[in-house]
């Protein structure tokens, strides 16, 4: 049985007069990573903001594990572990002290605080930096140490917004992997800018526009709409455009810059073979045929301009 | 939860020089208008023959320990009340305390409590000093609980105006300033409007002075009237600051 970590439902939040978020409503079980994407000024930080109890919604609700947010937000924050945009640190303490105020503040009893700091500091590789002053810490480090806040209690939902910002690729690898491990055992929440991030570690992507989801599925139905119905075709011989739409299936060809032709074909009918028995049996030179993937980046612009054309 | 706020709280003024500096300065002037006080009580009592004039130590000494350093305060607490919430909000920590499982009352109380336990810290030690008198001396002891909660309740309601208006901005000097005015204020009232001539207007001013609930103590009088003023004015003070808080969740 899947059990439901955080419900959305219809979050509404109004900034005099201007919708920053609308009607967004989504699920989220346990053990999943959604991804939250958007471009800048969408909404997702307000969006993350209500979830946490940091703003209250002009409408709608949120449930933690089947804890209203608004009428018993100390239970339902107990559940959740929030790293905002920018990591809130007190700049004066060291790693451990800080850690050690996240961890009380957070109900972590007396005697366990001790191991929930070590553990928190494995997890993002900041032994090292016990006893230094977070106001001397890289930026990078800095962040890990806002991603230590926010597991230290071991939250059953964890929030993170742009948590990979600042951080070398090493870092983001590790960090990367720890989101797919608190994946496992809890619920994790992130937005970010970088689109493969989202494809490597998340489950259930969600891409907000102007305060509106355009978007909310698995990542699969995101890939498949990447394949798209597109062919990416070579030949040696370049004047054969009009005999391959003639081809069964292919809808348009157009010839690229670096020399190959793009085929789009009706869904469902790949004139793959077709193709290359007509290829072989004219001999136009076929050298190379490939599905053509669109990027996740050109997804994501469709998906942002279609609702600005609509 | 809220001693954890409280706790926090504490840590983070020990954490920087501030308050080890202002902890130092505060100490120092208690402890010089102490020495002067036993110097002063030693020369006007050989001068005083008859008994009647007699003054008892603890009181001469308590009139020299309480009286200029009260007003010392008015100077410290701004400076320390200053970066309670709006410093917070400048560098955005606060979401750390909005976002964990803490109610707005947790966080304000807890605040003020970190800040009343480090004036605590002082009175504790202003105290003890002047429990010392007590080796060569007789000293009424009642006399001085009665000075020292008379000064911890004035300094905790500095604190809880202070609180206030760190929350209503994110630049701590301007936090500092208002509340400095307003501390001076309360003063103000004191020295020019405050009498007896029974007017509406003389009555309102006496209720609201600071001082005028605070003398009392000083002549070793507890009176609930004034107890009850002080209390009044913290929760006051403490209910606006969690409504203030609320109005940034709700409007953002």
């Amino acid at each position: 049985m899947t059990t439901l970590t955080v419900e959305a439902n219809n979050l509404t939040r109004i900034y005099g007069g201007r919708e920053a978020v609308g009607d967004v409503s989504f699920t989220l079980s346990k053990g999943e990573v959604l991804g939250f994407l958007g471009p800048n000024g969408a909404g997702k930080s307000t969006t993350m903001k209500m979830l946490t109890g940091n703003l209250a919604p002009s409408k709608g609700s949120v449930k933690i594990c089947g804890v209203d947010m608004i009428e018993h937000p100390k239970e339902a924050k107990a559940l959740i572990g929030y790293l905002p945009e920018t990591p809130p640190l007190y700049r004066e303490f060291t790693v451990d002290e800080y850690l050690s105020v996240a961890a009380r503040l957070h109900g972590v009893s007396g005697k366990h605080i001790k191991a929930a700091v070590q553990r928190a500091k494995e997890r993002c590789g900041l032994t090292e930096m016990s006893k230094r002053l977070i106001e001397n810490l890289s930026k990078g480090y800095q962040q890990r140490v806002g991603i230590a806040q926010a597991i230290i209690h071991n939250p059953m939902v964890v929030i993170l917004d742009e948590p990979t910002v600042g951080l070398d690729p090493i870092q983001i690898r590790d960090i990367r992997a720890l989101i797919k491990e608190l994946g496992g055992e809890h619920s994790v929440i992130l937005s970010t800018h970088i689109l493969p991030e989202v494809e490597m570690v998340c489950d259930h992507v969600q891409i907000i526009d102007k305060g509106k989801l355009v978007f909310n599925g698995s990542i699969d139905v995101l890939k498949q709409q990447r394949h798209g119905n597109k062919l990416l075709v070579g030949f040696n011989n370049l004047s054969i455009k009009e005999d391959l739409l003639k081809v069964a299936g292919v809808e348009t060809v157009e010839l690229l810059d670096n020399g190959l032709l793009r085929i789009s074909y009706k869904p469902g009918q790949a004139p793959t073979e077709a193709i290359i028995q007509a290829a072989v049996k004219k001999g136009w030179g076929l050298h190379q045929i490939n599905p053509d993937q669109t990027s996740l980046e050109d997804v994501f612009v469709q998906l942002t301009y279609q609702d600005t054309a609509a | 939860m809220i001693l954890n706020v409280a706790r926090k709280e504490l840590k983070s003024v020990f954490a920087s020089p501030m308050g080890w500096v202002i902890l130092a300065l505060l100490l120092s002037a208690f402890g010089i208008f102490f020495i002067h006080g036993q110097n002063q009580y030693f020369e006007v009592m050989s001068g005083a023959i008859r008994p009647a004039e007699r003054l008892g130590v603890t009181s001469f000494v308590c009139r020299s320990v309480f009286g200029i350093p009260t007003y010392m305060m008015l100077f410290a607490i701004p400076l320390l009340s200053m970066r309670l919430i709006s410093e917070e909000r400048r560098s955005q920590t606060i979401t750390f305390l909005f976002s964990g499982p803490l109610s707005l009352i947790d966080i304000v109380v807890g605040k003020f409590i970190g800040l009343v336990g480090f004036l605590t810290i002082l009175l504790v030690f202003v105290g003890i000093m002047l429990s010392t008198l007590n080796f060569w001396a007789d000293i009424d002891f009642g006399y001085l609980v009665s000075n020292l909660l008379g000064l911890w309740l004035l300094v905790a309601s500095f604190s809880a105006l202070g609180l206030y208006f760190s929350s209503l901005t994110a630049q701590p000097v301007v936090a500092a300033i208002f509340t400095f005015v307003a501390l001076v204020g309360l003063m103000i009232i004191d020295f020019f409007l405050t009498g007896d001539d029974g007017s509406l207007l003389r009555n309102v001013a006496n209720y609201l002075s600071l001082m005028r609930h605070f003398q009392p103590f000083a002549r070793g009088l507890i009176d609930t009237a004034d107890v009850a003023y002080f209390l009044l004015f913290i929760v006051t003070f403490l209910t606006l600051t969690v409504r203030r808080l609320d109005a940034d969740r709700l409007r953002g």
